[in-house]
């Protein structure tokens, strides 16, 4: 029983991590159709720019500031008016292979203008261990928990007690609609960018103490991202969420009572599963094929 | 037509950039191929940075034989198509040694063809098969995993003494070509795998892992992962109280695990085939130097790299001449002490398989350091 | 493309069959690729370009081909015969593969196909007793015609390009047939090619199956050449590689794969000369290639040389959903 909560602990800290990356994917997808197979880089990258801010000199709280900053404008913003807004009228699938394109140029260029080695990263609080029926958890596990149910309750409450998240709503159902009823469309489209910025940030400064710093990491974290959006429902926030804790706790359920050479292999099948009996997701609602 | 045209004259282009001659005079070209992006960029890197200072001393004290050494480094990518496809490049300019790459399956493609073409490889792959195929030109730059997994097997058994063991290891071809060496040494010994337990590259959460470990309740775990991941699994061991002393194989106690791990990594015991903490002054000046240059703290890759390139200038001294058939020749059996050639750093033999011999260490992690708490002969001196 | 097309495809020919005979070993083993992986691609773009049906799955069966020859071949099967079923095998997988696209179309589509290709890959790594595992398999022969080894780069050469110029044909011509013509009604407007009569499911499940079976010949190929195969190389890199092909070649145009694969065969051989930064080099280059052509290379040249004609045939992009 004890080893059963430790597992669903883990498993809800870890999915708790992926959850934030994942809304950033559906929020993305909703707003501009954009796939975005880089997201697992947009969280390896901010880690290195807060890094790289200590590196000369900033202490960890300006440095994580300016991590999240830097993430904004060069994920948020530069990412939506260099590749995205030129490309979104060609469909879907130029703009798959241009993120893809950008996830290895990423990942490249932290390899060489940083360091193909994994660094350590400092930790918003200090190592200590909490115990719990049985289970240990780390404080850090807890903090990651709770920093992403905030944000998560923070922007359900942007989406949909503002006028400004209802508008965004608005653009990510129909456009077309929103356009009519005199919402300014494109500014919007961009906040969500900016949203998706900011996610990415948050998920990388909470995760990397843990996962450390490393090129490749997006590789791990893009794909469980991407899984647990569609798990939840890729049009719906909330769905994210669930789909992330889901996977988090799935995978240590398998890993640990199933097969462990096969615990990629559960959230997959699942996946699929959901896809062809409920493609609108766990939580998502359902879209209408435009004929 | 136009198009047509267009397109044939950028793929003669392509080509022939691709296959730019080098320079002949007085230089000896011996290129590597190495994994700089992808899963196996560190090693790749860690192993071209070893080589680049070897190269840079060799060439400003004159070279080998009065030629300065030519190493382009070209990038496998970590893919076995792109090792092949960047050695045929290498093979087609005539080198007279070819290093790396470090991957095992790429060391498997490509020693076919450096075997065909007569040309020695001194690669970095440690997988058991790399030498089991009566193959005259793969010389290796450490121990393959049939050599170090019996030192490992011998420290559980009669140091550790323990009846039953687990194995933590990840799912790739170095992982599982240790694990299934390892499983071997235990059974020929009678030591029972109370757990065996496969984890994925990049894998976030170990919680399971540690789990399923303390419900198998063995005397030791042999823990065999990368880095990060070492890491990673070092935490969270250390997290849920796991008391079995942790068993490793030079990645575990390497000091890049122990800073990533942050304390975690304390009491971690194990053999060091390679190890810049070796209690050995040369071994410590070259990781001072690595270090100063690079900016990192050089892993057994750099050192690999590093003795590779005096490996191939001790032998090719000794024929007088760069004859690539004459240097796979004489290199079988050769043994090469610090006291000829500084550069090797440890006295290093290659036996007629092209395996290397050497003296390892058991080591353990004390205060956030590797300590060698003792030095393990060579085989063939036993 | 018609008008030019008698002497295109001569100079073409003259320059595939001359060109390994100029080139050194390396340059033919390139060559051989870009034969080997644009077979590949044809068979992307008749499911993606063509049915307009998106798969993300093609490097799986180009790795199902692969492990298919690799394994019979060292039992000592002849190659064509394991080539053939290395094709056969992937032409019943992908038929099944085909049934999501039944219920699900577009986005939901790819990411059922990108499952399907890391769930290969962990088969792969994991079935020791039937694929070695993440040992891989080292050492392929490279067929005997006729008596004659092909073991020698340019030999091989040119058994990949005959079964390139081979499969291409057999493209070419069933595009022109009804099939051809119902896969493109497949893409433009499912609805109206079901209630035109034409059999959407078989049509759909078809697209699926013979663009597989393309993927599968192709890894049948790559076994031998490159003589090593492992499961990583079937990963999804690979998928993506190919559907990179297909979009920078221009979906949905005959030709598109071949310039495609060229491009992603090529192109970061070229950037070595940016030494250390090649990959970011050639990242950078796709993504302007995108920008400044979403419709891929062929596009372009369509925009470029005849612009007073009628817009070509649309591309299979993924249309934006309306979402209610």
């Amino acid at each position: 029983m004890a080893s059963f909560i430790q597992l669903l602990v883990s498993g809800l800290a870890t999915g708790a991590i992926y959850a934030l990356i994942a809304i950033g994917f559906t929020l993305l997808w909703q707003t501009s159709q954009t796939i975005n197979f880089a997201q697992g880089e947009f969280v390896m990258l901010p880690a290195f720019f807060v890094l790289a801010a200590m590196n000369v000199g900033a202490p960890y709280w300006l440095a994580a500031l300016i991590g999240i900053a830097l993430s904004v404008v060069v994920l948020g913003v530069l990412f939506k008016a260099v590749i995205v807004d030129p490309m979104m009228r060609h469909g879907v699938l130029p703009l798959v292979i241009t993120t893809i394109a950008l996830s290895l140029f990423l990942k490249e260029s932290v390899k060489d203008f940083y360091s193909s080695q994994a660094q350590p990263f400092p930790a918003p609080v200090a190592p200590r261990d909490l115990h719990f029926l049985g289970a240990v958890v780390s404080l850090q596990s807890v903090v990651v928990l709770a920093v992403a149910v905030l944000t998560v309750v923070a922007l359900h409450l942007l989406l949909n007690k503002t006028r400004l998240g209802r508008c965004m709503q608005a653009t990510a159902q129909n456009p077309t609609v929103a356009r009519i009823l005199g919402i300014p469309v494109g500014r919007m489209v961009l906040y969500t960018f900016l949203i998706n910025g900011a996610l990415v940030a948050i998920a990388s400064l909470l995760i990397s103490p843990i996962y450390l710093a490393k090129f490749t990491n997006g590789e791990a974290l893009g794909m469980a991202a991407f899984i647990a959006a569609i798990i939840g429902g890729f049009n719906q926030v909330r769905g994210a969420i669930l789909g992330g804790l889901i996977l988090g706790v799935l995978d240590n359920l398998s890993a640990a009572y199933l097969s462990s050479q096969y615990r990629g292999a559960f959230p997959l099948v699942i996946l699929i599963a959901v896809i062809l009996f409920r493609p609108q997701g766990l939580l998502g609602r359902v879209e209408e094929r435009a004929v | 037509m136009l198009r047509t045209g267009l397109l044939v004259s950028l793929v003669a282009a392509g080509i022939g950039l691709a296959g730019t001659a080098h320079a002949q005079q007085k230089t000896v070209y011996m290129p590597a191929i190495l994994e700089l992006s992808g899963a196996g960029a560190v090693s790749g890197t860690n192993f071209r940075d070893g080589m680049l200072m070897a190269i840079d001393e060799i060439n400003k004290a004159g070279g080998i034989l009065g030629h300065k050494i030519e190493t382009p480094v070209l990038d496998t990518q970590s893919d076995a198509g792109t090792s092949r496809a960047q050695l045929q490049k290498v093979l087609d300019n005539n080198p007279y040694v070819v290093f790396g790459p470090v991957f095992s399956g790429s060391v498997l493609v490509t020693q076919l063809m450096t075997l065909k073409a007569e040309i020695p490889e001194i690669v970095g792959g440690e997988a058991a098969a790399i030498t089991q195929k009566n193959n005259a030109y793969v010389f290796r730059t450490s121990f393959g995993q049939q050599f170090s997994m019996p030192k490992i097997a011998n420290y559980i058994h009669d140091s550790i003494k323990a009846k039953s063991v687990a194995v933590v290891w990840v799912n790739n071809d170095f992982g599982k070509g240790g694990r299934d060496n390892f499983t071997k040494e235990m059974k020929d010994r009678g030591i029972n795998i109370a757990a065996d337990i496969s984890t994925e590259v990049g894998q976030a959460d170990f919680s399971a892992d540690v789990v399923k470990l303390k419900g198998a309740n063995a005397d030791a775990v042999f823990v065999y992962l990368n880095e990060e991941e070492s890491a990673r699994f070092l935490k969270e061991a250390k997290k849920q109280g796991i008391k079995a002393p942790l068993i490793g194989e030079t990645t575990l106690l390497g000091q890049k695990v122990i800073d990533l791990a942050g304390g975690a990594a304390e009491g971690v015991q194990g053999h060091v085939g390679l190890t810049v903490d070796a209690p050995i002054k040369a071994v410590q000046d070259f990781a001072a130097k690595f270090k100063q240059r690079f900016n990192y703290v050089c892993d057994h890759n750099g050192i690999k790299g590093y003795t590779g390139v005096y490996f191939v200038k001790y032998v090719t001294e000794k024929i007088g001449k760069f004859d690539s058939k004459a240097f796979a020749e004489k290199a079988h059996g050769i043994t090469i002490t610090p006291k000829d050639e500084p550069g090797i750093l440890m006295e290093a033999m290659w036996d007629k398989n092209g395996d290397i011999d050497r003296e390892s260490f058991l080591g353990e992690v004390v205060d956030g350091k590797q300590k060698i708490v003792k030095t393990l002969p060579m085989l063939s001196k036993k | 493309m018609r008008r030019l097309g008698p002497s295109a495809l001569a100079i073409a020919g003259v320059v595939a069959i001359g060109l390994p005979f100029l080139l050194k070993p390396f340059g033919v083993y390139l060559i051989s690729m870009w034969a080997v992986l644009t077979i590949a691609a044809i068979g992307l773009n008749l499911t993606l370009g063509y049915a307009g049906q998106v798969s993300m799955a093609q490097g799986a069966f180009v790795g199902i081909g692969a492990y298919t020859v690799a394994l019979l071949t060292a039992a000592g099967w002849p190659f064509f015969v394991a080539f053939i079923l290395g094709g056969a095998l992937c032409f019943v997988i992908g038929w099944l593969l085909g049934y999501p696209a039944l219920r699900v179309q577009h986005h939901y589509l790819a990411f059922v196909t990108l499952a399907f290709n890391t769930l290969v890959f962990l088969v792969l790594r994991n079935e020791e007793w039937l694929t070695r595992g993440s040992y891989g398999i080292a050492g392929t022969d490279r067929p005997s015609l006729f008596g004659f080894s092909t073991d020698n780069a340019r030999a091989f050469y040119f058994v990949c390009l005959a079964i390139l110029v081979l499969l291409s044909a057999a493209t070419w011509w069933m595009m022109r047939s009804p099939w051809g013509r119902a896969f493109v009604a497949l893409r433009e407007n499912p609805i109206r090619a079901l209630s035109l009569g034409l059999d959407t499911r078989r049509y759909t499940l078809m697209a699926f199956a013979l663009g597989s079976t393309l993927g599968g010949l192709a890894g049948g190929l790559y076994a031998p050449l490159v003589q090593f195969i492992e499961p990583g190389s079937f990963s999804l890199n690979m998928s993506f590689n190919l559907l990179l092909m297909v979009i920078v070649g221009g979906s949905g145009r005959f030709f598109g794969p071949f310039v495609g694969a060229l491009i992603a065969v090529l192109l970061p051989e070229w950037m070595r000369i940016a030494e250390g930064y090649y990959l970011i080099v050639y990242a950078m280059l796709v993504m302007v290639l995108m920008v400044f052509c979403p419709t891929g290379v062929l596009g372009l040249f369509e925009k470029a040389f005849r612009p007073k004609k009628a817009p070509p045939p649309a591309p299979a992009t993924l249309k934006a959903e309306v979402t209610r």
